[in-house]
């Protein structure tokens, strides 16, 4: 039952945190919610006994993402109060398009017969050593062309940075 | 009997199922109610985060390794994606001094 309970609670810390990042007005109180969210995806990860990635979660969006982010509200000064005027129409729009999406998604799951076939906490599958093992043998290839995308996206980020110095 | 009191203890795959949908939609609603940019691409954040939760829970639960490393993969090209669209903004910032998507709106016809 610990199990369960966890896992509640870490869904409502996650949705409550998602939900305030939509609902503050200032950028930096909005990132630093949406790292809150990541740690909690971050404790469902280690309770789906998936410790790689969750290791890999904390440090790729916790760490770098976020640090980007808040690197970009610093540098776009965002701080200014009313910047972005919006009238509830579109709220109460979106919001009611964002529900009927939800009740189509549980709508069409629930109609599917789902099979809980093994027990995530007694697999062995989530360890860095089981799953480093298959990253390195059936999936070497892809890891390698990650590593190019990266470099391409590092050379491409550099290169719309430098655009204005001529 | 064995595997009947293993499915009482652990948690239903529904569940995961049902908060990575509400994830979703929360991420959906984001990118349909905010007008800066910046936020936009937080809301899709959540939207990946979402979707890379049910693959893992998928895999956990199937007792199959190569979701969890096509998770991981798409946690790679999240991370690329993200440096380059931040780049992009800070470079719109600096050419039209907005990232208000309303007064963006020049690939809108």
């Amino acid at each position: 039952m610990l199990q369960v309970y966890l896992f509640i609670f870490l869904s409502i810390v996650a949705i409550s945190s998602a939900m305030m990042v939509l609902i503050t007005k200032n950028p930096v109180h909005s990132v630093l919610y949406l790292t809150l969210t990541f740690f909690a995806l971050a404790g469902h990860y280690i309770l789906l006994n998936a410790q790689f990635l969750a290791v890999v979660h904390v440090i790729v969006y916790a760490g770098a993402i976020m640090v980007l982010f808040l690197f970009t509200v610093m540098l776009l000064n965002l701080n200014k109060e009313g910047q972005f005027p919006k009238t509830n129409l579109i709220k109460i729009m979106a919001v009611i398009a964002g529900g009927l999406l939800f009740v189509v998604l549980i709508g069409s799951i629930k109609s599917s017969e789902l099979t809980t076939l093994t027990n995530p906490t007694t697999s062995q599958i989530g360890l860095v050593k089981n799953l480093g093992k298959t990253l390195f043998t059936e999936y070497l290839l892809p890891f390698e062309l990650s590593s190019v995308l990266f470099l391409s996206a590092m050379v491409g980020a550099v290169m719309l940075g430098n655009k204005h110095k001529k | 009997m064995e595997t009947a009191v293993t499915q009482l203890q652990m948690i239903p795959l529904i569940y995961y199922v049902i908060f990575c949908s509400a994830l979703f939609t929360i991420g959906v609603v984001g990118v349909l109610v905010k007008r800066n940019a910046l936020a936009i691409f937080m809301s899709v954040e959540l939207m990946l985060n979402s979707a890379n939760l049910l693959i893992a829970a998928f895999a956990a639960y199937r007792n199959d390794p190569s979701g969890q490393v096509f998770v991981f993969f798409i946690m790679v090209v999240a991370a690329a994606e993200i440096a380059i669209g931040l780049a992009l903004l800070v470079v719109v910032y600096r050419s039209s001094h907005t990232i208000d998507i309303n007064i963006l709106n020049r690939l809108k016809w």
